[in-house]
């Protein structure tokens, strides 16, 4: 198994070189004048104003996963509903082990509403 | 199409059902009755690891599976459990320290404790690999929130985001390991694997290459050099009975899952992957062992240290005979009494936030003025020292002899040569308790230790050294579980 | 009574718990006389067994008393053990009754000491493990009071820890010992693989059935069990701790580092008489190291000015001896060399502590002379001790040391060189001693005057513990006299039976002593007398130099200058180790392993090395987005080299 993949590495590592030469060759040869035009950014013509970092309020993080984990229980959903006629003819135990995972789920969601992570305030 | 329905048996992930329900019940008692004490909180947590303890004796012996063969209770597992259970329960007295009050919301801080815990549990069962990820990501998780649980700590918040952003870094190499895995196998037991290994060997690339990112991934969990770095940031960062809890309960889950594919893979004794994996082992406790000698914070000289632990359990596990892994059960059953009363004397002595108090010079003198904790704690570094007659003197004796009844002689002797340089920096701790003057006005007060803190010291003091005076017991209970391991 | 051994390290042990946790609250009256007592009941449990043992006729003295299975991992088993044979019992009665006598002296000398509880909880315990060590019927218990003497040892030289020095000293013991260890660990380690057991008797007994004389695995297993032996026992080249374990309490240097402890190693290798029989590679190792030892030890005793020290290089060279006796096959002279040598040496080293008593703590002989008058009892059995360590006929060391001088000579291994650096040493030892002896006692006092005011005999707890080792110091010699002055030796046929298999080995390869028959009994006596004139020749110097004419030392020293100081210098050993294996050590693990392949390498393989591994407890305010990337990065070449590995090889 050695020889027929020894190739690849060859070329992963020729790869690699040719990659830091030409980065390193640039950065050597090439001629550096720097003025501020040249060092600002480029956004499409627009002039780059403002703190690049804006910051969002942690909140929009909170309802975004909060959305999202009740959001795959709803999907979850989904195949069971396909399935559950078929299951609950043998067993109910198709039934019981979706009330567990929305009871796991609803305690998750008293959890989130009793320390406040769904207040907007 | 034809749906099986899979044979669901409860009875086989009983323990960890019942250390996930007592998180949950933990969780909502700290939510609803914010004035509780935590003491109350660990109570309950501490009588659902009982529960789940019982549950496991009960299991003892009978090889239950469950879930079409996606998890197995060998008595091999059992022990790994059991032990990790004491290790939990222990974090969880030492947790009650004074000095640990900064953790705002204890109702969190046991509840992600027990779910670490049933992660690690989960991952112990998983005859699956898929199940063995199931429980790495639970225990993981948990692991992050709680690394970072000093909220006002920069130290600490650094810590967990560190681990954090490496631990999610291995998780894709050992996800991509499996993935690999399962691409070449097409199974995701261990089971399969053995038969396509013991079908075809190692010469597959991509099924090697799946094998080494699933070992890289358990690796980073258990610290071996070169996957360690993170451990002395985030030991340092983490709350004391968190650390401790971690270099037992991570490490240890990582070395079940290793020791389950070494076993159920014999191809793994081929000369190119004992050589691998004894580089490996000398490299983690040497390379541990010389870096802890010259640090001065002392809980990131027992991070070093048990990367240098990891060491020497890897050299029972490469012994691959029936003794190594009862050796490897009861080395670390002894570490999880060592390491972690070493952690609980370290937290009880690190009084408050006001005065850092983990440099190891700040515990000269301290012999006379706290001498049942200084007792403790030199009982703790002669054990970690391999001293007899303690518990960590018998599990190395025990860990390298069975290496060497496997043929590694000079493994072995330099596995010696590192414990022996090992006992320097634990000796320091000694040294500096019992032979050196306080620092001037360095005399530190600390109020008396509270009774969760002094049980789990006593227990880990009476545990250490009764595995060092009368080690037969156990050890012939573990061998018991090493003949039986079966791969179902 | 031979059940009740386990009896003898159980009262120790009882004493331990009882001073060790509540000693604080006991009042120091009562915690001494407990340690004592103790130590009392132990001995004379073992002088019961030793009646006992006297009354079963000699091929039966042997018996093993099981408690429990300690170990039991697949076919191999080790039990927590006692062992019962003349030279167990032999080693219990000297180690109980020295350590009874300078319990009791302790009482005395530690008088009003602010750790008197913590001190007699170390000695008792100091007493269980050595008392573990001697009664363990198998390696690995040999190895829990190995490590336990040790850490005893350790605790007790940084006893006073208010000295930086002392806590220094330990460490140094400390750190010397673990090379030892390292290489008695490993022999015990070999001993499994070989053997499969631990225990003596299957040991000793499947050596002596499958292997020859020279097999190589014994001479590995016997070498590595050695380098224990020359750790605790302080030979070249681990010796260097000894010296600085003075540091501890006097009682302590005597018990421990004079009387039991050192002669561990001379004790074991005793022990396992049948695997060194086996390897004549190790007895020759032993016996050169022993005569070297003893050689150059006494040279540095006789520029020593510290009465402590100097007692220190004498118990190094007398070690020598020992293992010369061992080392040549005469295991029972080396054993009756350790015996009276407890008595002498630890006398010695209590009137030394007497006279630091008396003294105000110093150790300078240079400060000292004329103390005869002022301290008698001190005197007369201090006195006592160097005519016995010196060989003066009549005096235990003479029967003890010249057995030794004669085997090694006359015996199946001995040789010519080693019996005349021996004879050399005995006249270098009379002279280091009587030069103490004409430094402290004789001529004038030289200590300042508010010193030498406060100078006084001992209390009787001292001075009684004194007289009774000058009387064994004196007599101790008599149950050994050999058939040559007419006595029949009871000591050595008393321990015949456990030296016996040794015999038949080497009786089986031929080996008989080189000087027997007629020329022996005709060489014995002028070799005897031969060495006495060397003796009284050392003897006869040191008066010259240090009484008759003072300024002769002076004068001397100038001529030889450069050999003077290297002696003085102690050989610069110290230095040479420090230079040579502590500092590399520390730079390497300093700057190397940990700041150049840890922190640069692997660490921060690029730049950002992160605030927390550089400083300690340093809080960081930010996390470092290089530092993560650079653990990710070690973390991927460890992958790839794997990957590599795995692939290609």
């Amino acid at each position: 198994m050695v020889n027929e993949w020894l190739p690849v590495f060859i070329f992963m590592i020729i790869m690699s070189v040719v990659v830091f030469v030409i980065l390193a060759g640039t950065a050597f040869i090439g001629p550096k004048r720097p003025n501020p035009v040249k060092l600002s950014p480029y956004e499409c013509g627009v002039e780059p104003v403002g703190e690049p970092r804006t910051r969002f309020s942690i909140k929009f993080y909170m309802i975004a996963m909060l959305f999202i984990i009740f959001d795959l229980e709803v999907i979850f959903f989904y195949p069971w509903a396909v399935v559950f006629k078929r299951f609950l003819s043998g067993s109910s135990f198709i039934l019981i082990e979706m009330l567990i995972f929305v009871g796991i789920l609803l305690v998750g969601y008293v959890y989130a509403w009793k320390k406040g992570a769904l207040e907007w305030q | 199409m034809d749906l099986i329905i899979p044979q669901i048996n409860f009875s086989a992930i009983a323990p960890a059902l019942t250390v996930m329900i007592t998180a949950v019940v933990v969780l909502l008692i700290g939510l609803f009755f914010q004035k509780v004490q935590r003491e109350l909180l660990a109570i309950v947590g501490i009588i659902g690891l009982i529960v789940s303890l019982g549950e496991l004796g009960r299991m003892w012996g009978k090889d239950i599976t469950g879930f079409g063969g996606m998890v197995g209770n060998d008595n091999f597992t059992i022990a790994f459990q059991m032990i990790f259970i004491i290790a939990a329960f222990l974090a969880a007295l030492l947790s009650l320290n004074r000095i640990e009050d900064e953790y705002v919301s204890y109702g969190e801080f046991y509840g992600l404790l027990l779910f670490a815990l049933s992660g690690i549990i989960v991952m112990v069962q998983g005859l699956n690999l898929l199940i063995v990820f199931l429980g790495l990501e639970i225990l993981s998780i948990s692991l992050y929130i709680l690394t970072g649980f000093r909220k006002m700590r920069a130290d600490s918040i650094e810590a967990a985001l560190k681990y954090f952003l490496l631990g999610a870094f291995s998780t894709g190499f050992l996800l991509y390991g499996i993935a690999l895995i399962y691409g070449t196998t097409g199974s995701f037991s261990f089971k399969g694997i053995s038969s396509y290994v013991n079908a075809n060997g190692f010469t597959n690339v991509l099924f090697v290459a799946g094998i080494i990112l699933f070992l890289v991934g358990l690796a980073f969990k258990a610290a071996f050099v070169p996957f360690h770095q993170w451990t002395p940031d985030v030991y340092q960062g983490a709350p004391t009975p968190i650390a401790a809890f971690m270099s037992v309960g991570a490490k240890g889950a990582a070395f079940a899952v290793l020791i389950r594919l070494f076993v159920s893979v014999a191809a793994f004794s081929t000369r190119e992957w004992t050589i691998a994996i004894w580089v490996l082992a000398l490299l983690t406790m040497t390379i541990g062992n010389v870096v802890a000698i010259v640090q001065q914070n002392i809980k990131r000289m027992l991070a070093y240290s048990s990367i240098a632990h990891a060491g020497y359990i890897l050299v029972g596990v490469l012994a691959g005979n029936e003794m190594g892994r009862s050796a490897v059960l009861f080395y670390l059953m002894a570490y999880t009494f060592m390491n972690l009363g070493a952690f609980g004397v370290v937290s009880y002595l690190g009084i408050s936030h006001k005065v850092e108090n983990l440099r190891i010079e700040s515990y000269r003198g301290i012999g006379y003025k706290y001498p049942f904790a200084a007792l403790a704690m030199a009982v703790f570094m002669f054990s970690l020292a391999g001293v007899p007659p303690t518990a960590g003197f018998i599990g190395k004796f025990y860990l390298f002899s069975a290496a060497l009844k496997a043929g590694f002689v000079w493994l072995v002797i330099l596995s010696v040569l590192n414990a022996v340089i090992s006992a320097y920096y634990y000796l320091r701790v000694v040294v500096a308790m019992y032979m050196q003057e306080p620092e001037e006005g360095k005399v530190f007060e600390l109020p008396a230790a509270s009774w969760g803190v002094g049980l789990a010291l006593l227990l880990a003091v009476l545990g250490v050294l009764y595995m060092g005076i009368f080690p037969s017991s156990l050890m012939q209970l573990f061998q018991k579980t090493a003949e039986l391991i079966s791969m179902l | 009574m031979l059940e009740w051994i386990w009896l003898v390290p159980l009262f120790p042990l009882i004493g331990v718990i009882i001073n060790g946790l509540f000693g604080r609250y006991l009042g120091h009256k009562i915690v001494g006389i407990l340690g004592s007592t103790m130590i009392g009941l132990s001995f004379i449990t073992v002088s019961i067994i030793f009646v006992d043992l006297l009354k079963l006729p000699p091929e039966h003295r042997f018996f093993t008393k099981t408690l429990y299975d300690w170990i039991v991992a697949g076919n191999f088993t080790a039990q927590i053990s006692f062992l019962v044979d003349p030279l167990s019992v032999v080693m219990m009665l000297v180690v109980t009754g020295v350590s009874f006598v300078i319990h009791i002296y302790s009482i005395g000398y530690m008088h009003g000491d602010k750790g008197y509880s913590r001190f007699f909880t170390y000695l008792n315990l100091f007493v269980f493990a050595m008392l573990l060590l001697i009664t363990a019927d198998n390696f690995l218990m040999m190895f829990v009071g190995w490590e336990g003497v040790g850490l005893c040892s350790y605790l007790l030289i940084g006893f006073w820890y208010g000295d930086n020095y002392n806590a220094y000293a330990g460490r140094k013991a400390f750190v010397v010992n673990r090379i030892g260890d390292f290489g008695f660990l490993l022999g015990i380690f070999f001993i499994v693989v070989t053997f499969h057991s631990v225990n003596f008797q299957e040991v000793f007994g499947a050596a002596a059935a499958k292997y020859t004389i020279g097999a190589p695995i014994i001479t590995v297993i016997t070498s590595l069990l050695f380098v224990g032996a020359m750790g605790k026992s302080a030979q070249i080249p681990l010796y260097v701790w000894l010296p600085d374990a003075m540091a501890g309490p006097t009682p302590v240097s005597a018990l421990i580092h004079a009387a039991t402890m050192v002669t561990a190693g001379v004790y074991m290798v005793a022990r396992a008489n049948v695997l060194y029989t086996l390897s004549p590679i190790s007895m020759a190792l032993i016996a050169v190291i022993g005569v070297a030892t003893a050689f150059f030890a006494a040279t540095m005793g006789m520029t020593q000015f510290d009465i402590k020290r100097m007692l220190a290089y004498s118990t190094i060279s007398q070690l020598g001896y020992m293992f010369v006796g061992v080392g040549v096959g005469a295991f029972a002279a080396g054993i009756f060399h350790l015996m009276t040598h407890a008595f002498f040496k630890a006398l010695l080293f209590m009137g030394a502590g007497s006279i630091m008593h008396a003294m105000s703590n110093s150790t300078d002989m240079r400060m000292m002379g004329g103390l005869k008058k002022k301290m008698p009892i001190t005197y007369w059995t201090f006195l006592m001790a160097t005519l016995a360590i010196s060989g003066i006929p009549g005096f235990s060391g003479f029967f003890s040391k010249d057995e030794i001088l004669w085997q090694s000579l006359a015996g199946a291994y001995g040789n010519f060189w080693i019996w005349l650096v021996g004879v050399i040493t005995a006249g270098l030892t009379a002279f280091y001693m009587f030069r103490a002896v004409y430094m402290t006692f004789h001529g004038e006092l030289r200590a300042k005057k508010e010193i030498a005011e406060h100078v006084h005999e001992a209390p009787s707890t001292m001075t009684v513990p004194l007289l009774i080792l000058g009387v064994l110091a004196v007599i101790g010699g008599y149950i050994g006299i050999p058939k040559i002055l007419g006595g029949s030796n009871p000591f050595e046929h008393f321990l015949d039976p456990v030296f016996e298999k040794s015999l038949e080995i080497r009786h089986a390869a031929g080996l008989v002593p080189h000087i027997s028959g007629e020329s022996a009994r005709v060489l014995e006596l002028p070799l005897m007398g031969l060495t006495f004139v060397i003796v009284l020749v050392g003897i006869g110097f040191a008066y010259l130099m240090y009484l008759k004419r003072p300024e002769l030392p002076g004068i001397w020293t100038k001529k030889i200058n450069y050999v003077y100081q290297l002696v003085f210098n102690k050989y610069y050993v110290d230095e040479i180790y420090e230079t040579l294996i502590v500092n590399p050590m520390a730079a390497i693990s300093e700057s190397f392993l940990w700041k150049f392949v840890d922190v640069k390498i692997i660490d921060g393989f690029i730049n950002g090395t992160g605030n927390v591994v550089r400083g300690t407890g340093r809080v960081v305010r930010k996390w470092q987005t290089g530092f993560v990337q650079n653990y990710a990065l070690s973390f991927v070449i460890g992958v790839v080299i794997l990957v590599f590995y795995i692939v290609f090889m």
